[in-house]
C-alpha cells in the first residue's frame, strides 16, 4: 500500500492485526499529510504529534503481542469541543484562551482505552454554533471539495514530426476545478474536512441541530448522531444540554459503526446517559433490509429545494425499494416548527451554559474597573458575533415576562414534534428517509448567509427535528450534483435503533458508492 | 414581538456582555430577524400539551451523597487567570 492514509478504519485494523503495517507507520503517514494540507484546509487547530507518536508506540507494543483494543493504532482527529487532558481544548473560542483541562471527556477516554491514537484537535464553529465553520476563532475551515465545470474541449487536428498522428480533432469533455473555496458545513467542519481529505482515519464530532450530519453531507462522508443519552456528554463543552450528542464522522458506514461502538457507553457521570448495553453496530451491516418499512415524510419537500435534491431523494427511495424495503408515505405535521422551536430552546440553554465563561475560573480575562466591568469586557472580547447573538436571544427569551411565551411554548411544540415521530414508529415504520441538507456546500463568506442569520439557520431544516425528538440520525453520501459536489441522504431511526440506520445506510452506500474529492491542496 | 435598542442594551447587561452603541444597533436588527422567524410558533395549538422536560423518558439518576473526587483544589484552579493559594482572585467586590 503506497498511501496508508487511504485505508479505511476496517482495512487498517486488519493490516495492523496481521502485522502488515505498524501504528507508527500509519500515524506518521497522517502526520505528514496534515503538515502538508493544514495550511490550505485549516482543519486542525492543534496537532499533537509527540502524543500521537507516543500512543502509536504503545499500540505497536500491544499489537506485536497480538493484544490491543478494537481501535488499536487507529489515528483519529478530535473536535475541539471534547476535553482532552493537558491538551488544547478551547471550543474554538477566544474566551477559552489557553485552556488545558485536567480531565478527559468520557467519549475520548473510551477511544483511547480501545487503543486509538490522537492526531490533534479539530476546528469547529465557536462553541458549535454555526453551519459553515466560519464562526471559529481560528478562522474558517476549507472544504476539500470544489465545484467543477464540465467543459467541451475542441481538439485541434495536429500533426507531429514526420506525419505522426496526434489528434484527429473533434471534441471531448473535461472537468475543470473551480478555485472558489467552499465551506465544509458546521459546526463539525474540521472533522468533516479532515476525514474527507484523508487527514485522519475518522473523527469525533458533536451534533446539536445537525452539526455532524450537515458537514458529513457537504464533504461526502458518513456522520451519525446517535440517540440522546447514547454517548456521554461528560467532559464535552456544553452548548444546549438537552440537544447535544457526540458521534463520529467517518469515510464509510462500517467505519462509523466501529467508531460509535467505542464512543458510546453508559456513564454515571452524565445523568442523561441511558442504561442500555452498547450493541455491536458493525454486525448490523449487511443485514438484509427486505421487509423493512421506510417512511417518506411529505413535509420534507420544502419550497425552493433544488431539483437535484429531490432527484437524489427519489434515487434513495428506489435503492431501498430494490433491496426489498417497503416504502410508505408518512406525515410529520409539526416539521416546519422544529427550526423556530430550536432557535428558542438552543439559545436559552446556551445562554445558561455559557454563563460560566466569566474570566474567573479559566481562559481569557480582560481587566475592568470592578468585577461586573471585568465580566462584561471579558465576555465582549471573548465571544464572537454568532455566540453573542445566541446568548442574547437566550437571555431575552428566558427573561422575566417572556419565559412562558417563548421557552415554554417551544418545549410544548417540541413534545408535538416528538409525538409526530412516535406516531409513525408506532404504525410500524422502521426508518425514515429524507435529504440531509437543502443544498450542496456553499462558498466561504457567502453574502446572503452573512446578511441574514436565519438563512444560515435554514441549513439545518432537515436535521434539527431529530435533535428536538432525541432520535438517532445518519447522513450518508448518495451522489454528486451537477457541479460535482457531494450530496447526502439522511435516515432517522427509533430511539436506540442505530443498528437499523447502519443497516439501511449501508444499502444506500452499496448502491451509491463512496466519494473522494480531487486533490488540489 | 420585537425589541428596541433599549431592550437590547438591557439584555446585554443581563448577559454580562459589554456592547457599544454600534453593536447594540446591529444586534437589534439581528435579534428582530430571529424573533420574527420564531413568531410562527404561536400558530401551534398546544392546549393540553405538556412542555418537554426529559428527551428520553427516564428517571433522573441520583448519586449517593458521598465525596467521590475530593482533594482536587490544585486541578480546579490550574486554568484560572489569577489565583493565590488555591483561591480564585477577582477585583475587589466589597469595600
Amino acid at each position: 500500500m503506497s498511501d496508508l492514509t487511504q485505508l479505511t478504519i476496517s482495512q487498517a485494523r486488519a493490516k495492523l492485526r496481521a502485522k502488515e503495517i505498524t501504528a507508527t507507520e500509519i500515524t506518521d503517514a497522517y502526520l505528514s499529510a496534515i503538515e502538508r494540507a493544514n495550511p490550505a484546509l485549516n482543519a486542525y487547530v492543534a496537532i499533537t504529534d509527540d502524543k500521537a507518536r507516543g500512543m502509536a508506540k504503545i499500540s505497536d507494543a500491544k499489537l506485536a503481542k497480538g493484544e490491543g483494543g478494537s481501535l488499536e493504532g487507529i489515528p483519529l482527529g478530535i473536535k475541539d469541543l471534547f476535553g482532552t487532558e493537558g491538551i488544547h481544548t478551547q471550543a474554538c473560542s477566544h474566551v477559552l484562551d489557553g485552556f488545558k483541562p485536567r480531565y478527559e471527556s468520557t467519549v475520548t477516554a473510551n477511544l483511547w482505552s480501545d487503543g486509538a491514537v490522537m492526531l490533534g484537535k479539530l476546528n469547529m464553529d465557536e462553541f458549535a454554533m454555526g453551519s459553515s465553520n466560519e464562526t471559529s476563532y481560528y478562522g474558517p475551515v476549507v472544504n476539500p471539495w470544489r465545484r467543477s465545470r464540465l467543459d467541451t474541449v475542441v481538439m485541434p487536428t495536429t500533426h507531429q514530426g514526420d506525419g505522426g498522428f496526434v489528434s484527429a480533432g473533434g471534441t471531448r469533455t473535461a472537468r475543470t476545478l473551480d478555485n472558489a473555496q467552499l465551506v465544509p458545513g458546521g459546526s463539525s467542519g474540521g472533522s468533516a474536512s479532515a476525514v474527507s481529505a484523508f487527514l485522519c482515519a475518522g473523527a469525533t464530532a458533536t451534533d446539536t441541530g445537525g452539526s455532524i450530519r450537515q458537514p458529513a453531507a457537504f464533504t461526502g462522508t458518513v456522520g451519525i448522531k446517535p440517540t440522546y443519552g447514547r454517548c456521554s456528554r461528560w467532559g464535552i463543552a456544553a452548548f444546549a444540554s438537552s440537544l447535544d450528542q457526540a458521534g463520529p464522522i467517518a469515510r464509510d458506514v462500517r467505519d462509523a459503526a466501529i467508531l460509535l461502538k467505542s464512543m458510546a457507553s453508559v456513564d454515571p457521570k452524565d445523568t442523561t446517559s441511558v442504561d442500555r448495553p452498547v450493541p455491536d453496530y458493525e454486525a448490523a451491516i449487511g443485514r438484509p433490509v427486505k421487509g423493512m418499512k421506510v417512511g417518506i415524510p411529505r413535509e420534507y419537500r420544502v419550497d425552493g429545494m433544488p431539483e437535484e435534491i429531490e432527484a437524489l431523494w427519489q434515487k434513495g427511495i428506489a435503492w431501498l425499494r430494490d433491496a426489498g424495503a417497503e416504502i410508505v408515505d408518512i406525515s410529520l405535521p409539526h416539521t416546519k416548527y422544529a427550526l423556530p422551536a430550536y432557535y428558542i430552546v438552543a439559545p436559552a440553554e446556551a445562554s445558561s451554559n455559557l454563563a460560566r465563561y466569566d474570566g474567573v475560573r479559566y481562559g481569557l480575562r480582560v481587566p475592568g474597573k470592578d468585577i461586573v466591568d471585568m465580566y462584561e469586557k471579558t465576555r465582549a472580547a471573548g465571544f464572537g458575533r454568532e455566540v453573542k447573538r445566541r446568548i442574547m436571544i437566550g437571555t431575552y427569551v428566558l427573561s422575566a415576562g417572556y419565559y412562558d411565551a417563548y421557552y415554554l411554548q417551544a418545549q410544548k411544540v417540541r413534545n408535538l414534534i416528538k409525538r409526530d415521530f412516535e406516531t409513525v414508529f408506532a404504525a410500524g415504520v422502521d426508518v425514515i428517509l429524507t435529504p440531509a441538507t437543502p443544498s450542496a456546500a456553499f462558498g466561504i463568506a457567502d453574502e446572503d448567509m452573512a446578511a441574514d442569520p436565519v438563512k444560515m439557520y435554514l441549513n439545518d431544516i432537515f436535521t434539527v427535528t431529530v435533535n428536538m425528538a432525541g432520535l438517532p440520525g445518519i447522513a450518508v453520501p448518495a451522489g454528486l450534483d451537477a457541479k460535482g459536489l457531494p450530496l447526502g441522504l439522511q435516515l432517522i431511526g427509533r430511539p436506540f435503533d442505530e443498528e437499523a440506520l447502519f443497516q439501511t445506510a449501508h444499502v444506500i452506500e452499496q448502491a451509491a458508492g463512496t466519494f473522494q474529492p480531487e486533490k488540489w491542496w | 414581538m420585537s425589541v428596541d435598542i433599549k431592550t437590547v442594551k438591557r439584555v446585554a447587561r443581563l448577559a454580562r456582555i459589554a456592547v457599544s452603541e454600534e453593536d447594540a444597533e446591529r444586534m437589534t436588527g439581528e435579534l428582530n430577524a430571529i424573533l420574527g422567524f420564531v413568531e410562527q410558533l404561536n400558530e401551534v395549538d398546544v392546549s393540553g400539551v405538556e412542555p418537554m422536560t426529559s428527551v428520553i423518558p427516564m428517571e433522573m439518576k441520583k448519586r449517593r451523597d458521598v465525596v467521590t473526587d475530593g482533594n482536587k483544589a490544585a486541578d480546579i484552579v490550574a486554568n484560572a487567570p489569577a489565583t493565590e493559594e488555591n483561591f480564585f482572585l477577582v477585583p475587589k467586590v466589597v469595600e
